[in-house]
């Protein structure tokens, strides 16, 4: 196509039409990349833009570099090895003595209290007894006031915070923290609980995911082979729920679950028990919530696989003397797994990032990852802790993203 | 798989065991949401069967200014979101679907990326970033972080009709000499009317919904029907509750309706068979 046009070249106003037909192209791609502009820019600000920030606020923490700059610095020749010399405690105590001044003893207690629990305390404290320290000799002076300047541990976290970058939240989700002398060992077993809820969140996903499976494939398999009239009948049975606010259906399964709730009256009537049965605000009451959810999201894509696989093939290994059950193993049911792979991926996605559901039908034991997000970020105030478990998460969700969007194609994404 | 006359007895009942299965599947599904519409005329505050009477006090106490405010903070967010929406995402859905468009699987699949991650990140991330530039409590922020979680819908939704969407309609139209608006206004927006209204739909829902954004970015001032429930449900979940989650149903049922009529009309207009 292209030789062809440069043979023809020479259009009425002498221009070849190759370099005609490329500026009428390049034209049109500029006119349409003008339509997407607006929301492109749009989703970069608002919405790419915040979620790079979070992830970079994972490892960026300026707090005792900005608020103890003198420390920090005196600090950057210190060995590691020795307590440091009295030029470094004298700027400590100049620190301290304007930390008191400008009432920011808070933020620097905080921070440093996230590596050496307890520590925050006798910061506070340092800093209210060092106002009254007028001339060295310093080093014995803060000693004196607190035993915490006489550890190594709380002089290798002032040196790290010289740098503006810090893998301290990053290692504090997989249970690893910095030892006295800035080596990586394993968080104490009080606060080594990261590993276990992204576990957690791991094995909820997939149960919930094999639930959805395991109830979603026959429906899907009757749907696809029912004539179109029943099928739709049924669609609506699968479609209200996806189109009910995930706030509505909490409700329904709080009323539903609760200890003199319907459940449990059918149970009891039915005298599978005798005393109401611990439904709900514990694993149970979460999976089955989150199940009821993600149902639809794991059956609509098998739907639609199976809606495209002729019934033909099925009976063709049946006329050549295969089995019911042979036949649809060795036929049909390969035929489905792109349907299966799709609708247990977006699934498998969307479980990962729970919130709500666990919050509201969870006990304390069932809470996922987005749940210590929320938590480090309303409750605790700890931004660093809240960004390393989102920016974790978050990674792990794109990378899934990722391998969806090869698998399937994020152009055939459909709704409802 | 139909029963069929020459069937053997093994496959028969295997059918009638998979039916079964179905059937209790999809009143999992369903049961729930129809089972809690009856207790909301229940006269007492307990949630069994059977029900001691009929009563609409529940209903009464909706119309309090506590449950109407909220409403009306919702329905306000909700419709300034899927104005904004709707008109950024139809123009990208446009953009997106002209032939050989530059990078068009990296931008689609950007544009999504609201959809894919995970609220709660996507709420702690706008809650760090409105803290810095000062849009935190204020229905200007709501809006804007409702709008991002919304777009998806409503490109998927114009892309979907655009997919069968015929050029040669839009060709014949400008080869008879009108100019690109009456072309965009006579030919193309009421082919793709039926997915702006379904995409506008979904980005109301969206946001009409939406929690847990609402719960990080929203002061009291801002307090939607959604962060209400919420609170509601966390302490003590009372029938008023579920009277406000009956009158969301309903609405739901209304939308889907809605949406699956303009789907018949979008295909009976383009000559698309019902499969």
């Amino acid at each position: 196509m292209a030789t062809m046009t440069v043979q023809i070249a020479g259009s009425p106003d002498g221009m070849p039409l190759r370099i005609k037909l490329q500026q009428v192209e390049r034209w049109r791609k500029l006119k349409a990349f003008t339509l997407v502009l607006p929301l492109l820019l749009f989703i970069l600000v608002a919405f790419v833009l915040p979620i790079g920030r979070m992830m970079f606020n994972a490892i960026h923490d300026e707090t005792l570099l900005t608020l103890m700059p003198q420390t920090s610095a005196a600090l950057s020749v210190w060995d590691g090895k020795d307590l440091p010399d009295e030029r470094v405690y004298a700027a400590l105590a100049k620190d301290l003595k304007q930390a008191w001044a400008q009432k920011i003893t808070g933020m620097i207690a905080k921070r440093i209290n996230y590596e050496l629990p307890g520590a925050g305390g006798q910061v506070t404290s340092s800093a209210r007894k060092a106002i009254t320290l007028s001339a060295g000799p310093y080093k014995a002076a803060l000693i004196e006031i607190s035993p915490l300047w006489g550890q190594r541990d709380v002089w290798s976290l002032l040196k790290r915070g010289h740098s503006a970058y810090t893998a301290y939240y990053l290692l504090r989700s997989v249970d690893y923290q910095y030892g006295p002398e800035s080596q990586i060992v394993a968080s104490p077993p009080e606060s080594a609980f990261f590993r276990n809820v992204f576990l957690r969140t791991l094995g909820i996903s997939i149960s919930v995911t094999a639930a959805t499976l395991l109830l979603g494939f026959p429906v899907a398999y009757l749907l696809a082979t029912l004539p179109p009239k029943t099928s739709n009948l049924l669609m609506i049975m699968i479609v209200l729920p996806f189109w009910t606010s995930l706030l509505v259906r909490t409700t329904a399964w709080v009323v539903l679950l609760q200890d003199h709730g319907i459940v449990n009256d059918v149970l009891m009537a039915l005298h599978v028990t005798s005393q109401p049965v611990e439904l709900i605000f514990n694993r149970v009451g979460t999976m089955v919530a989150m199940t009821h959810i993600q149902l639809p999201f794991t059956l609509l894509p098998i739907y639609s696989v199976m809606k495209t696989i002729p019934t033909t093939h099925v009976r063709a290994a049946r006329s050549l003397g295969a089995g019911p059950f042979y036949a649809f193993w060795k036929v049909y049911f390969p035929q489905t797994l792109p349907g299966v792979a799709a609708g247990c991926l977006l699934t498998f996605i969307l479980c990962l990032g729970y919130y709500v559901t666990p919050e509201l039908v969870g006990g304390a034991t069932d809470q996922m990852v987005g749940h210590f997000v929320a938590l480090y970020t309303n409750e605790d105030l700890n931004w660093g802790m809240a960004s390393a478990l989102g920016a974790i998460l978050l990674t792990a969700t794109l990378l899934l993203y990722y391998v969806f969007n090869k698998l399937v194609g994020v152009d055939r994404l459909k709704m409802g | 798989m139909a029963a069929f006359a020459y069937a053997s007895p093994i496959e028969k009942s295997w059918y009638y065991l998979h039916w079964l299965i179905c059937l209790a599947v999809l009143l999992f599904l369903i049961a729930p949401i129809l089972a809690i519409i009856p207790l909301s005329v229940n006269s007492v505050s307990f949630f069994t069967y059977p029900m001691s009477g009929l009563s609409l006090r529940w209903y009464e106490e909706i119309l309090t200014d506590r449950w109407q405010g909220a409403l009306h903070k919702s329905l306000f967010i909700a419709v300034s979101v899927t104005l904004l929406s709707t008109a950024l995402g139809t123009l990208a859905a446009l953009g997106l679907s002209r032939p050989n468009f530059p990078w068009r699987k990296l931008v689609m699949s950007l544009l999504i990326l609201p959809m894919v991650v995970p609220v709660v990140i996507t709420a702690v991330a706008v809650y760090f970033f409105y803290a810095d530039i000062g849009l935190l409590n204020s229905y200007t922020g709501l809006i804007l972080a409702h709008t991002t979680l919304a777009t998806p819908f409503v490109v998927i939704a114009v892309s979907a009709t655009l997919v069968s969407f015929d050029y040669s309609l839009t060709r014949a139209a400008a080869g008879l000499g009108a100019p690109p608006i009456s072309v965009f206004f006579k030919i193309m927006l009421p082919l793709i009317l039926p997915g702006m209204v379904s995409g506008a739909l979904f980005a109301f829902l969206a946001s009409f919904d939406e929690v847990v954004v609402a719960l990080f970015v929203a002061s009291p001032e801002q307090r939607t029907l959604p962060m209400v429930m919420f609170s509601g449900i966390r302490e003590q979940i009372s029938p008023t509750i579920v009277a406000a989650a009956t009158v969301l149903i309903l609405f739901s049922i209304s939308m889907l309706s809605t949406v699956e009529l303009l789907r018949r009309r979008s295909q009976r207009l383009r000559g698309i068979r019902n499969t």
